[in-house]
């Protein structure tokens, strides 16, 4: 029952969490109704009937007091011991996982795989040991995918670790739970979970990625970002936001009513600060994230490269 | 208790007793210094609460949402929102809140004592207080800060903004703090009316008495802290920052060796008010008076050693976070005997459901919630998942305000004819609690819900899915602000227009009751006598 409000569980740790979590609101909810229910019990009963009132003059109940000291501490030791348990298990590292170093910069996380790639995904095959090696280029940053109830602060300086294996395959959201600046609640990424298989197959085409064409690469990330869910590449009507087919070097009408051509500078511009300018005729503020610090120069210039092509 | 002292005849009291505004600046007299800080502390209040208003609205939808969806410019004006939501509420009003309006007032009067002991230090306390106060108002105007209240470093270092000025305000601010927490520290053991043995004093002494002490101990480390703080970002020393060769955790073990007793500073006195208020309302002696009294010095020793339970993911290492956990389950224990004091006093009392006593129980209602919530949080596991996600925020929001503004309500509310000789509108007050009780639930309890799905905190916007949850809590904090707004109303009003305040209007025994309201300047006509303990309703 308790449960039900925690995400979904992605791991074992997330479940054997969540018994401790159910445990211990069981608990609380007896506890406070103890507490509050005795109180709007009394409350009522002993309510003033007139100024003359005669109370009960009972100072101390020794019996009492030590029973309401000690079956609170029990249960307190129990959840702490138990609590103990699990952390344990969160803390000892597995050997012979797979290790990903993750890395936090002012805004945006970056993985880096043994073979060399990098990826602003992090992606991990199922039912693995895997250890995320933590680490920060600027200000202290969070770790945290609540799917697998786990977190640990990226610090400045030294490495931290954590530890999972998922069992479920699909997306998670990764979220940073440290005040880092201007875009912290921007600093979202996905935790992708697939087969072994797609896994080798992602690992072996993320490394040919950077040794194809500079317009098929900008494809690829046009793609994997999400941008074709919004936006054409063909002659059909636009979509949620405008239409990209043969519009390069042509001069667009905007919201404010300027004129904008379409080049290098304003596509960057577009799509690291979509509120900057909104093409006439569109919702605003615009509904597209930024992507500031989230793509690499090279990743833009590959995808402006695609879009320039789109003739 | 004891001996009854009658009332001034003469009808000056210390409010009239010294003509002009001047004469309130330069008062000796503790209840007028209470005056000043109620004023003060009030005024924070408002803005702190603006901001508070402002950040609920922002998180009413998601950014993307056409209208509603964004009313602050961008995530740097969020940020620096929640900074001075934050730094205001904690430094500004809940830490002065209790021991500086109603701590001053009423512990010389509880003790049967003249004033406090060191009068002229009471008023610096109050010039260094408003120097702080008005530094930290100051750095809005200059350059607005981003850091949050917790100065996290090495982001405090780096950022823009006013850190150094800010951090100096807290420093300032902290001085005022240990030079109150030292005057009635010494008030306490040195001007006690003849008979008033340190088990005769109320229940609400003992608890500013512990408060004192932490604030003698441990705002020292804030106030190093910041100093370190202040001098890596204008001298460039490396303690926090790695790039200078320091180290961030550092910081946040110095931060928190103060600031988690600070929690104490926050709630300790509460609980004082709340022992007060039910013994009162209910006529009732109160239930474990002894264990009550030791339990505040207890939470309050226990308090410095739990600071590392704010950093369970911080890198501190498994033992460390263990042994905390464990220390902090032990400070659960003295909490939950009071809460079953103040449950057996209601017990074959005759409780009346008087403003204060309504602000009483509710204070018991949501602290319940936030004492489980905390026991909750120091599962070492479970906190992994909970920590920085709303569910801390709606935690801390039960004990801070569920709990001391609560109290502090119930407080200005008891005391109100005392300190003003005016009565209240008891349905205006009552009204006022109606919509804080109702408002509150109705902004925190989804806040709970929302942290159990992982909503981290101090986020500027959010995914979809977390759309409803905020909606509701941005709905109740209109019902607050509602609430308080009402009480501003009733308190003014019967300011201006209230009946004559008798001098003992509830009954109570304790000696502040026992003088004219509002009192004379020097408290009593003659030193009282004591000759039983305080809550002797029989």
């Amino acid at each position: 029952m308790a449960g039900t409000f925690m995400p979904e569980q992605g791991t074992q740790i997330a479940k054997q969490i969540d018994s401790l979590y159910g445990f211990l609101i069981v608990v609380s909810f007896i506890s406070c109704a103890i507490l509050i229910g005795g109180m709007i019990y009394f409350a009522l009963k002993y309510k003033r009937k007139s100024a003359h009132d005669k109370t009960a003059y009972i100072t101390h109940d020794t019996r009492l007091e030590i029973l309401w000291s000690v079956i609170p501490l029990i249960i307190f030791l129990v959840v702490f011991a138990w609590g103990w348990a699990i952390f344990h298990n969160m803390r000892t590292m597995p050997k012979n996982a797979l290790e990903i170093q993750v890395t936090g910069k002012q805004w945006a996380w970056t993985a880096e795989y043994k073979n060399g790639i990098k990826s602003t995904e992090i992606v991990v095959p199922v039912n693995k040991d895997v250890k995320i090696i933590l680490a920060s280029e600027d200000v202290l940053h969070s770790f945290y995918v609540p799917s697998f109830r786990i977190k640990q602060d990226a610090v400045p300086g030294r490495y931290t670790a954590v530890w999972f294996n998922a069992e479920k395959l699909g997306e998670f959201y990764v979220f940073c739970t440290e005040l880092c600046g201007t875009l912290h609640s921007a600093m979202i990424t996905k935790l992708r979970v697939v087969s072994q298989e797609d896994f080798d197959k992602w690992l072996i085409e993320e490394s040919e990625v950077g040794l194809l064409p500079l317009a098929q690469r900008g494809a690829k990330y046009f793609q994997t970002r999400a941008c074709a869910s919004c936006h054409n590449v063909d002659n059909a009507a636009a979509k949620i936001g405008p239409s990209l087919f043969q519009r390069w070097g042509k001069s667009a009408a905007q919201e404010n009513g300027a004129t904008v051509v379409f080049d290098e500078n304003h596509v960057r511009e577009s799509i690291l600060l979509p509120q900057a300018l909104i093409a006439a005729g569109f919702p605003k503020p615009s509904p597209m994230p930024s992507f500031q610090g989230q793509l690499s120069e090279s990743e833009l210039s590959a995808i402006i490269a695609y879009i320039k092509d789109l003739d | 208790m004891g001996q009854h002292v009658t009332g001034h005849v003469s009808g000056k009291n210390y409010i009239n007793e010294e003509p002009g505004l001047l004469s309130w600046f330069t008062t000796l007299d503790h209840k007028r210094i209470a005056i000043l800080y109620f004023v003060s502390v009030m005024t924070f209040f408002l803005i702190g609460g603006i901001m508070a208003i402002l950040l609920r609205l922002e998180l009413f939808a998601p950014n993307t949402t056409p209208n509603v969806g964004q009313i602050l410019k961008n995530g740097d004006v969020y940020n620096q929102v929640l900074t001075y939501h934050g730094a205001i509420m904690v430094f500004m009003v809940i830490i002065p809140g209790i021991p500086a309006i109603l701590g001053n007032f009423f512990l010389p009067l509880q003790l049967g004592a003249k004033d406090v002991a060191f009068p002229r230090l009471n008023l610096l306390s109050w010039y260094v207080f408003m120097t702080g106060a008005a530094l930290a108002i100051g750095t809005f105007f200059s350059t607005k800060i981003d850091t949050g209240w917790t100065f996290y470093t090495p982001y405090s270092i780096r950022t823009g903004g006013a850190v150094v000025m800010m951090v100096m305000a807290a420093f300032i601010m902290g001085m005022s703090s240990i030079l109150t927490g030292l005057n009635f520290i010494v008030t306490v053991h040195k001007l006690r009316a003849p008979g008033m043995s340190m088990f005769r004093i109320p229940l609400f002494v003992w608890a500013i008495y512990s408060t004192a002490i932490l604030q003698v101990l441990a705002t020292p480390i804030l106030a190093i802290t910041l100093l370190l703080l202040a001098m890596e970002r204008v001298f460039g020393i490396g303690i926090f920052d790695p790039k200078l060769g320091g180290d961030p955790v550092l910081f946040q073990h110095f931060f928190w060796f103060y600031s988690h007793p600070a929690v104490y500073i926050m709630i300790l006195p509460a609980m004082g008010v709340v022992s007060e208020i039910i013994t009162t309302h209910a006529k009732k002696t109160i239930f474990g008076y002894t264990a009550i009294a030791f339990s505040s010095i207890g939470i309050a020793l226990v308090s410095f050693f739990v600071w590392g339970h704010h950093m369970f993911v911080s890198g501190q290492s498994e033992l460390a976070g263990i042994v905390f956990s464990f220390i902090t389950m032990l400070v659960g224990v003295p909490t939950a005997i009071k809460m079953f004091n103040w449950l057996a006093t209601l017990y074959k009392g005759s409780i009346q459901f008087t403003a204060p006593m309504l602000y009483a129980l509710g204070f018991l209602f949501l602290f319940a919630i936030g004492g489980v919530t905390g026991i909750i949080l120091a599962v070492t596991a479970i906190d992994v998942h909970f920590h920085d996600t709303y569910f801390v925020v709606a935690h801390f929001h039960y004990v801070m305000v569920g709990g001391t503004l609560m109290a502090i309500m119930g407080g200005f509310f008891h005391w109100f004819p005392k300190m003003f000789g005016k009565m209240y509108n008891e349905l205006g007050a009552q009204l006022s609690w109606v919509f804080i009780f109702i408002g509150f639930n109705v902004t925190f309890f989804p806040q709970f819900i929302l942290g159990a799905k992982g909503m981290p905190r101090r986020y500027f916007d959010y995914i979809p899915e977390y759309e409803q949850l905020n909606k509701i809590s941005t709905v109740g904090s209109w019902l607050i602000t509602t609430g308080f707004l009402i009480g501003l109303f009733t308190m003014i009003q019967a300011l201006r227009n209230g009946a004559k305040a008798p001098d003992n209007p509830w009954g109570s025994k304790t000696l502040e009751w026992q003088t004219s309201s509002p009192p004379i300047m020097h408290n009593f006509d003659h030193e009282p006598i004591v000759t039983a303990g305080p809550y002797e309703y029989k």
